[in-house]
This record gives C-alpha cells, sequence and structure tokens, in this order.
C-alpha cells in the first residue's frame, strides 16, 4: 500500500491508501463521533455524524467512508461541522422516544452520550415523540423497542455479515422505515438463533435482553429456597468492566464474594461443568473415531462442538440433515445444572424442588437453551434463570456492591472446583485446545506436544482455523488411532460457521473434529457481555483468559480431583448409562422457510 | 395460487436472470407483473431459490413503490406525496377519499375493488393536487370531485 500524507486541522499525517479519514483521525487521537459506524461491521455511511470538512469538496464528506487521498486538506473543528452534527443529533432525538432514566441503556447509550457531547439543553423541534411503534417482546431473550432505533443498521449488519442469518433489516421506505423481518412478523416468528449480536451492537436502548433479574431476587429472599449460582468462564474476564476496570482485568475473586454478598447460598462455577464436558465430549470423539476407524457403524464425522447454544439453533435452522455430526453433550450450563439437581440435591440431602440454578452467563442464547424442553428432567429445568454478565453487573449496584471494594474469595466445592482447561472455553479455540489435551493423553498416555501445553495454532481471532496433531505412540486400547493425523477446525461466528458446514456438507471436509462459536472470538465476546464490545476489548479478555489458565495449578480436564469423584461416586464412567441419561441431549429439525 | 405453477415460473426467470443476489430484483418485478403483487409464499419461494433470507427479499420488495407485499384491490389509487400537491391540499383529498372508502392510506377495501397508495410526483405540479386511477391521470382535484371520480369506477 503506497504511503501518503494529508493534512488534518493544520498538521501533516502520514496515510496509507486504502485508509479512510476515520481511520487516520483514530489513529492520531483527533476526536470524530461515530454512530452507524462499527469495527466489528462493513462500513455504511448513513448516519452523518462523522462529517469532516475536506477543502475542495462542496459538502461535508462522511469521514468513515471517505478514503483518504494525497494532499488532502480536512478540518475536523468547522463551525459547519459542528453545526451539522448537532443538528443530525437533534434530528434523531426528534424522532426518538426519549425516557433515559427508565431506558436498559441508560449511561451506556451512543446516542445520549451524542447528546451529551453536543451539549443539547433544548429541543430545537419540541415535539416530542411517543412510543407509537408497540415494542417486539416475541423473541425468548430480547426486545426490540422500535421507537428508539436510529436506523444505523449496526443489527441488519451484525445478523447478516457475523452470523449470516439475516434475521432482521430494513422494511418499507421513507418515513415509514423501520428494522424488522420478513412480513413485518414478531422476530419470534421467524429465523433467529437468539445469539444476541443485534443487542451487543446496538447503539441505543432499541435492542436489549430480558431481564429475569427480578425472579432472582425472589428466589433469594425465599427462605425455602436453596439458591446456587454458576458463572461462565467468560464472565471473570469481562464483568470487571461494567465497574471502570480496564478490559481485560481478572475479577474472578471479587466476583466470587459479590455473590455470596448479594445472598446466594452456594457459588458455584460453570468451569467445574465444562471440565465434566471435555470427558464426555472426549470420549464421545473417541468412540466415534473407534467405529470409523474399525469399520464399525458408520458414525457421523466430523463431530461439532455442542457447547454455544445460538450454533445449536442455527444448525437445526440451516443444516438439519447434519444434527447427527453435533456432539450428543449438553453444555456446561446445562451439565451444571443436571449434576446440581441430581448428583449435588442428593449428597446434601436437599429436594431438587427446592434448589434455584441460576447462571450467568456471556450470553442471550443461553437464556433460550435453558428453556429447552429437551433441558429439563421430569418437569424441572436443569437451570432455572440465566442472567447476562450485563444483568448481573445490574443485580451488584442493586445490591449496593462495589466490586473495587470486595477481597477475593473462591468458589465453593465441589461444584466450584475446575482446571485451566475449563477456563479457556471462553475463548474460541479453547473447547478444542482443552478436548486435545485430555483425548491426546488418554490416548498416548503422554501430553500433548505443545510447549507449555499451549496449542497454539488452535488460538486467534481468525474466523477459522486449522490444526492437526499425529497420534504415535497410542496405548494398547486405543491402537486403532496409531499414525492416525488428527484434523481439527475452529471457527467462530456462525456465517464463518456456514462456510465450514456448506464443506461438510459437500463432502470435501478433512477435519475429525470441529469446534464452533456462534460468536466472535468466542464467548468472551458473547452478546450478553459488557458494551462496548469490539476487536481490542475481546483481545484483551482473550489474553486475560489465557493467563488464568496459565496460571492454574492445573490445566487438563481429566485432572480435576471433583469430577474424577463425580464419576468415582455417581456417573460411573464417560459416556456411561447415567451420564447419558443427565448430560447428553438431542436436537430438533427446525428448517430455514 | 399453486405452487408448482409458482416454482415451473420461477425456474423460467432464474434461467433468464441468473441466480446472483442481484437478480432477486428483476425476478420480482416480473412475479410481480404475473400475480399483481407478492405475497408470503412467492416471497418464500424466492428465498428458497436465491438460498437467502426471506427477511431479504421482503426487505426488497417493500423498498420499492412498484412492488406490492399485499394483494391490491381492483383500482389503486395512487395520490401524489410531493410537495407542490402537499401545498394544494392534499390531505384533504386523502381524508375525502379515506372516509369514503372507509380504509386508510395503504390499505385496500374488504370487497378488494379500491387501494389506497401515495405515488411520487406525476408531473403535474402546475395543476395539483393530482391522483392516478390505475392509469388514468386526474389533476385539479377538490375533495368531492376526488370521490365522484373515484366512485365511477365499478
Ligand atoms: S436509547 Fe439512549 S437516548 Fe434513547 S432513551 Fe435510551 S438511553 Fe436515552
Ligand atoms: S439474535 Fe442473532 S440471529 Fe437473532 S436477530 Fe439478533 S443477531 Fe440475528
Ligand atoms: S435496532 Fe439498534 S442497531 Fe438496529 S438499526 Fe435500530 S438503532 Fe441501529
Ligand atoms: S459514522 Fe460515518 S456515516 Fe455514520
Amino acid at each position: 500500500m503506497a504511503e501518503l500524507r494529508i493534512t488534518i486541522n493544520g498538521a501533516s499525517y502520514k496515510a496509507l491508501d486504502g485508509m479512510t479519514i476515520l481511520d487516520v483521525c483514530r489513529r492520531e487521537g483527533i476526536h470524530i463521533p461515530t454512530l452507524c459506524n462499527h469495527p466489528d461491521l462493513q462500513t455504511r455511511g448513513i448516519c452523518r455524524i462523522c462529517v469532516v470538512d475536506v477543502k475542495g469538496s462542496k459538502t461535508l464528506q462522511a469521514a468513515c467512508s471517505t478514503p483518504v487521498e494525497a494532499g488532502m486538506v480536512i478540518s475536523t473543528t468547522t463551525d459547519r461541522v459542528r453545526k451539522s452534527r448537532k443538528t443530525i443529533v437533534e434530528l434523531l432525538l426528534a424522532n426518538h422516544y426519549t425516557d433515559c432514566t427508565v431506558c436498559p441503556k441508560n449511561l451506556n447509550c451512543e446516542l445520549q452520550s451524542l447528546a451529551n457531547e453536543f451539549g443539547l439543553t433544548d429541543l430545537r423541534w419540541k415535539e416530542r415523540r411517543e412510543r407509537t411503534i408497540p415494542q417486539d417482546d416475541s423473541s425468548p431473550v430480547f426486545i426490540r423497542d422500535n421507537n428508539k432505533c436510529v436506523l444505523c443498521q449496526r443489527c441488519v449488519r451484525a445478523c447478516d455479515e457475523m452470523q449470516g442469518v439475516y434475521a432482521v433489516a430494513n422494511l418499507f421506505k421513507g418515513d415509514s422505515m423501520i428494522v424488522g423481518s420478513a412480513f413485518n412478523k414478531p422476530i419470534g416468528e421467524v429465523v433467529c438463533i437468539n445469539c444476541g449480536q443485534c443487542v451487543a451492537h446496538c447503539p441505543t436502548g432499541a435492542l436489549s435482553e430480558k431481564y429475569c433479574i427480578e425472579d432472582i431476587w425472589k428466589a433469594i429472599d425465599d427462605p425455602k429456597k436453596v439458591v446456587v449460582v454458576q458463572t461462565a468462564p467468560a464472565i471473570r474476564a469481562a464483568l470487571g468492566e461494567e465497574f471502570g476496570y480496564p478490559a481485560g482485568t481478572r475479577v474472578t475473586g471479587k466476583m466470587a464474594s459479590a455473590l455470596r454478598t448479594m445472598g446466594f447460598d452456594y457459588v458455584f462455577d460453570t468451569q467445574f461443568a465444562a471440565d465434566l464436558t471435555i470427558m464426555e465430549e472426549g470420549y464421545e470423539l473417541l468412540g466415534r473415531l473407534r467405529s470409523a476407524l474399525t469399520g464399525g457403524e458408520a458414525p457421523a464425522l466430523p463431530m461439532t462442538t455442542s457447547c454455544s447454544p445460538g450454533w445449536i439453533k442455527f444448525q437445526e435452522h440451516f443444516f438439519p440433515e447434519l444434527l447427527p455430526n453435533v456432539s450428543t453433550c449438553k453444555s456446561p450450563q446445562q451439565m451444571f445444572g443436571a449434576v446440581v439437581k441430581s448428583f449435588w440435591a442428593g449428597k446434601m440431602g436437599i429436594d431438587p424442588e427446592n434448589i434455584v440454578c441460576v447462571s450467568v452467563m456471556p450470553c442471550t442464547a443461553k437464556k433460550f437453551e435453558s428453556i429447552r424442553p429437551e433441558m429439563a428432567r421430569n418437569g424441572r429445568p436443569d437451570v432455572d434463570y440465566v442472567l447476562t454478565t450485563r444483568e448481573l453487573a445490574v443485580m451488584i449496584k442493586q445490591a449496593g456492591i462495589d466490586l473495587h471494594d470486595m477481597k477475593n474469595s473462591t468458589f465453593d466445592n465441589p461444584l466450584g472446583e475446575s482446571t485451566g482447561a475449563a477456563t479457556i472455553f471462553a475463548a474460541s479455540g479453547g473447547v478444542m485446545e482443552a478436548a486435545l489435551r485430555t483425548a491426546y493423553e488418554v490416548v498416548t498416555g503422554r501430553e500433548v506436544p505443545f510447549k507449555n501445553l499451549d496449542i497454539s495454532p488452535v488460538r486467534g481471532m481468525d474466523g477459522v482455523r486449522e490444526a492437526s496433531i499425529k497420534i504415535n505412540g497410542a496405548q494398547k486400547d486405543w491402537s486403532f488411532l496409531e499414525g492416525v493425523e488428527l484434523k481439527v477446525l475452529v471457527a467462530h461466528g456462525t456465517a464463518n460457521a456456514k462456510k465450514v458446514m456448506n464443506a461438510v456438507r459437500e463432502g470435501t471436509m478433512a477435519a475429525h473434529f470441529i469446534e464452533i462459536m456462534t460468536c466472535p472470538g468466542g464467548c468472551l465476546g458473547g452478546g450478553g457481555q459488557p458494551l462496548p464490545g469490539t476487536p481490542e476489548i475481546r483481545l484483551a479478555r482473550a489474553k486475560a483468559i489465557y493467563e488464568e489458565d496459565a496460571d492454574s495449578p492445573l490445566r487438563k480436564s481429566h485432572e480435576n480431583p471433583s469430577v474424577k469423584k463425580l464419576y468415582e461416586d455417581f456417573l460411573g464412567a464417560p459416556n456411561s448409562h447415567l451420564a447419558h441419561e443427565l448430560l447428553h441431549t438431542h436436537y430438533t429439525a427446525r428448517g430455514q422457510y | 395460487m399453486l405452487r408448482e405453477t409458482l416454482l415451473r415460473k420461477l425456474d423460467h426467470l432464474i434461467e433468464f436472470h441468473g441466480k446472483a443476489r442481484e437478480s432477486v430484483l428483476p425476478v420480482l418485478q416480473d412475479l410481480q407483473a404475473t400475480y399483481g403483487y407478492l405475497g408470503e409464499e412467492t416471497i418464500n419461494e424466492v428465498a428458497r431459490t436465491f438460498g437467502i433470507s426471506q427477511t431479504e427479499v421482503f426487505s426488497v420488495a417493500s423498498f420499492y413503490h412498484f412492488l406490492n407485499t399485499k394483494e391490491k384491490g381492483k383500482y389503486v389509487i395512487r395520490i401524489c406525496r410531493t410537495i407542490s400537491c402537499e401545498l394544494r391540499d392534499k390531505a384533504n383529498i386523502l381524508r375525502a377519499l379515506e372516509s369514503e372508502l372507509g380504509i386508510r392510506m395503504g390499505e385496500t377495501t374488504h370487497d378488494k375493488k379500491y387501494s389506497l397508495d401515495y405515488a411520487n410526483c406525476m408531473g403535474m405540479c402546475d395543476r395539483g393536487p393530482s391522483m392516478m386511477v390505475n392509469d388514468d391521470l386526474y389533476a385539479d382535484l377538490t375533495p368531492s370531485k376526488a370521490v365522484d371520480i373515484v366512485l365511477s369506477y365499478r
């Protein structure tokens, strides 16, 4: 790329051909307000809030979508720039149902920040917009309030570009334009995978997750109920952001204390169940390989992971004929619930009817997963309520707790014990890495041949990553794997998953085992995580996750003492009859049209 | 509408226009010409044929004024919505027609006889307000004149 020079506000800067004015300004710390632009999404240049003066052009130019040219002279502070930006905010507000004090995005809203940035103290267009469009609460996980929509299309692009679903689009035109779904049907009646990436990319309160906060306070206040909480690995690396910690700060110990202070009776860890998942899923994979390689009944290969519920629903809609390829393992959240209400209830002598199992997830799709009929036993759901990371932050604040004041504490046992292999479930590639650490050792009796157990080829942020491990020195039981090159593939974002599954459908996929995460970067970029979520923030969270793994005394799921004991005392062996009954599930072919 | 006929028609159109995403619009135009509107079934089959989402197809269909996503009446009344007709009291014409026909802008009467719709400029700005009933153009309207004209279509 050719280097060129441009002038911004009188100073000269280097730029590369292909950069936009916004790219250069961001790099140089020159503030340009943006609204429709988002680093995860393709640039559309819709809102015009980012306008700048470019010498020689009659009209103001949108910084986000104007490429730099050699010798360009740009001004970001002229009267004209200031006035038109301000007018845009005023126009947006004129058509906005503004009720900030009771809005889920209060103090975390890009429109509100813009109003603040321009110091608006009055509305030029006096008539206040009412809530003229009914809210759409048909989704099991989120609410759309089009009275607060600024038509920036960030949700539309997230759903199409990142997830390959295209559940929402601009409908109609002119002043009737709204964001909605085919035939203007409620979102609950069209194909939607509940991933919440639209929610996470919406700059305003037009999209927000459905809260279950009050139900949980009620359970905590009910003396008859034993309220158990589990937190997913991705929470500890992100919750701090809601309290002003820099992205990538680990708050595991403070979070455990906060949960206890809030009144949860037992503070457990989803990571326990993640280790358990690795045992079940690892043996399932080895079982499928055994029948494939020893000429048994032809199993569905490649096997794909099953812990990301957005991906599960995606597969049910878009590739129903490939559902046999999906591991039958429940996700860690659901395995956890199933163990709490069976083994743990028995051990503690508590009637499972009185246990309320709450989980804290980085994810909106987990809310839907918990209410799937197949995720219940005797009509009793494994998991009763699912909070997003953002909702947990609200609850902590409601309880008058500042996370900074909390001392570090640990999870309760036995369901709070875990290994570093479980921590990395939060990052794309982590489930694969954890599975390989265990499966390789089960087969060969030796550790995976990677320095410090870090399987770096499966780490990173590329949309699709491939790796392979050659199995040498397989032990007697596993001799059919001797010399086999185990091929694995990792993808995140269901738009990437679609490409991968198309290859599986066409029979051109070489991998044996595929990890799919619905959200960018894996769970740490989930639809329920603190806002904003950008590539840099996700990298910081990932770094924290891998550090927590590196610091863990145990880093292989099969070494988790409490998981071992669970097998000894209760389940028998991985994939045993009881394990199948409690920890495995089936899926529903749903189709697309 | 018979599904087989629709599918045959679609096959035909795909052969002609191709299956790239940008062919959705011409295919919709042709289907509209055949069926008069693009209903749920039609949009679903177009989406399936192109392998894209119904929402994407519906978004395109609902964007263009010349594409209908709802079945229209025998007579489509289009009222000019441009600024010059607006200044010449278009609003009263619309109000008179709405109350005479008992429908709102964008709707169709129960007997499927009349639909009310907007149109962009008809080139009659000097003689507004103006409207079209199917292909016939009327200008210099008053509310009662507009009602009489419309009722003369039976
Ligand atoms: S979306 Fe933003 S500006 Fe609108 S009410 Fe909510 S917080 Fe206020
Ligand atoms: S939840 Fe996911 S699939 Fe559903 S509309 Fe939002 S982005 Fe699209
Ligand atoms: S719902 Fe949110 S993200 Fe979608 S267009 Fe409206 S404001 Fe933008
Ligand atoms: S941010 Fe540039 S046009 Fe919206």
